[in-house]
């Protein structure tokens, strides 16, 4: 089968923007379950990009993610302007945060983000640059059973 | 014969077009054509909210009629603990199934109990479960409607114990039927409903084959007749009237009695259609796993809100909640034996007879990349529309308007904003014709159109 990119589209993401936040993980689950993906794989498609999200939204001053699919496999990719991470190494952990008071007293930065991408995921890359920002690639194989 | 049953008819006669169930129905699944309105069946998860919004009452819910029950050799009626909210504050429970067996009914059963064992059954249940969560309770068939159809990924989350309505009917059956030495067919169970999707979890349940109850009745077509019956039956002593209540089942008539009777503290109860969506989004994002339980109702206020119910939503809501305070402070549960409960959901007593399945909407094709194309093709479709969703095409939306042309349903043209341009082109076409066949007619038909003057 082709690996062939067969859709494409970006959504960008405003830091802070805490009334949008989550719009774009609705639209592709919409996106998803108009072009008859299976429920399975879109309910970790949309936790996935819900959690990439709202990274950006907390941490980054601005972002995109984008839907790619082919035959075989969805790929988020999350670009951010940000701060970046220090030590995705500490990041990837479950329970560590970086998140401020005022974002824990909205429900967020419970530190679950990014081992919780990872675990929705079937490859997942991180690439972060302190100062300048994050890159995640997010893949999801459409005949995988998770 | 259609592949699913809905509880909602539209009477051609009464429609005239409004147009206000189109952008009242929570699924987009109502059109207008040729002035009528239709429902896309595939669509439609029987919410009834149409029902409330006709001005024209055009919009019929199916429900039994009263003389159905004749067919039966016994018959026994089990109001909705809604239906104890419609009334005085006077008029108790004991007082409206007492009345309910005046109108000819031979018995009548107070689903409270029931619910209070379903209750206990659900604690059980929460206690052992150790999937995703949090679990959902599958009260409102509109609901369990709607995780089928627009939230598929969520369906494992429901929780699988039958409800109280099919649970009594059941166990009424075996009994009476042995009591009585009647066929279980020979026993007619009918349910006083407050909303029409009851109606279709009894024709059509969403997860097993056949439904324990026979029939449905409107609260509001049995309120009337229930009225008089009860006007010369003797009052009983308030305490007498209160005893059998079982406190934990009551609360199942509003939003909220199941974790308030439960004292669920890591619990949320939501009602109405738009905020269910809201909390279901939310959901499916991860955010609420910190969440044991969700009670979700498609009424405002649960239960008291159903569109059948004839007492304003707030005061019957009032009224329950005051009916349980009273209980409470009166010290009555008359709740089921919790050991006796245990025990029976232990031997499967309490859980579904079937498997609940999703039933997605049909994606653009079944052909991924097909599918995929045509998506794009109904975001071109979007882009070219005027994006103020008037409804004069007959879809609620402009999004949905391009998704019915992309799907065949719909031609760019009913689109009013192209009209003009449709009407250039026809004109430019019947001009064109015109000047071709002036030849062999010895007199041209005379033709208003603006875009075409040079012709007459």
């Amino acid at each position: 089968m082709s690996d062939e990119n067969i859709f494409s589209q970006r959504f960008e993401i405003r830091g802070g923007d805490f009334s949008n936040a989550g719009k774009t993980s609705t639209s592709i689950k919409e996106i998803l379950q108009e072009i008859g993906i299976d429920p399975s794989i879109i309910i970790r498609a949309s936790i996935a990009s819900y959690e990439a999200e709202m990274n950006v939204v907390m941490y980054a001053q601005r972002g995109a993610l984008t839907l790619n699919i082919t035959p075989e496999r969805l790929l988020l990719r999350l670009e951010d302007e940000g701060p970046g991470i220090e030590n995705v190494e500490m990041a990837m952990k479950e329970g560590f945060s970086t998140a401020t008071e005022k974002m824990r007293e909205m429900g967020f930065g419970a530190g679950m983000g990014l081992p919780n991408i990872k675990r929705n995921a079937d490859d997942f890359k991180i690439l972060s640059e302190p100062g300048k920002g994050t890159s995640l690639d997010i893949v999801i194989y459409l005949n995988s059973t998770g | 014969m259609s592949q699913y049953f809905h509880s909602i008819r539209v009477d051609p006669e009464k429609c005239n077009g409004r147009m206000k169930c189109l952008r009242m129905c929570p699924t987009q699944a109502i059109r207008i054509r040729d002035g009528k309105a239709v429902i896309i069946e595939e669509k439609c998860i029987d919410c009834g909210e149409c029902i409330t919004v006709c001005p024209h009452n055009a919009i019929i819910p199916l429900t039994d009629p009263f003389g159905e029950a004749s067919r039966f050799r016994h018959t026994v009626v089990m109001p909705s603990p809604a239906l104890y909210a419609q009334f005085g504050r006077e008029i108790l429970p004991e007082k409206i199934l007492s009345g309910i067996k005046k109108l000819g009914f031979d018995d009548a059963y107070d689903l409270a109990f029931t619910c209070g064992e379903v209750s206990f059954a659900v604690q059980e249940y929460l206690r052992e479960y150790k999937g995703p969560k949090p679990l959902i309770s599958n009260v409102c068939p509109t609901i369990v409607r709607l995780i089928q159809v627009k939230y598929p990924a969520l369906i494992d989350q429901v929780i699988p114990i039958q409800t109280p309505r099919e649970l009594a009917a059941r166990e009424i059956k075996k009994e009476k039927s042995k009591s009585l030495g009647l066929r279980e067919e020979d026993i007619g169970i009918f349910y006083l409903t407050p909303c029409p999707v009851k109606m279709i979890s009894i024709k059509q349940p969403a997860e097993k084959g056949k439904s324990h109850i026979d029939g449905a009745i409107a609260i509001s077509d049995f309120y009337g007749p229930l009225l008089s019956a009860m006007e010369d039956i003797e009052k009983t002593s308030y305490r007498e009237a209160l005893k059998s209540i079982c406190i934990l089942g009551i609360g199942w008539a509003m939003v909220g009695g199941i974790c308030r009777t439960l004292r669920l503290k890591n619990a949320l109860a939501v009602s109405g259609l738009g905020e269910v969506l809201k909390v279901f989004d939310d959901m499916e994002r991860g955010k609420l796993k910190n969440i044991d339980f969700i009670e979700a109702y498609s009424c405002h206020q649960g239960c008291v809100g159903g569109s059948l119910t004839v007492e304003n939503l707030y005061i019957s809501y009032n009224k329950i909640l005051k009916l349980i305070e009273t209980l409470e402070f009166e010290q009555i549960k008359a709740c089921p034996d919790i050991r006796e409960v245990r025990k029976l959901y232990k031997e499967d007593y309490f859980s579904f007879e079937g498997k609940l399945e999703p039933r997605p909407l049909k994606p653009l094709d079944r052909d991924l990349t097909k599918a995929i194309k045509k998506r794009k093709e109904k975001e071109q479709i979007y882009e070219s529309l005027p994006k103020i969703d008037c409804g004069v095409c007959g879809a609620p939306t402009c999004i949905t308007f391009a998704e019915d042309v992309v799907k065949g349903d719909a031609e760019i043209g009913d689109c009013i904003f192209n009209l003009p341009q449709k009407f250039a082109e026809l004109s430019g076409e019947l001009s064109e014709l015109l000047n071709k066949s002036v030849v062999v007619h010895s007199h041209k038909p005379r033709i208003d159109n603006p875009h075409n003057k040079k012709d007459e």
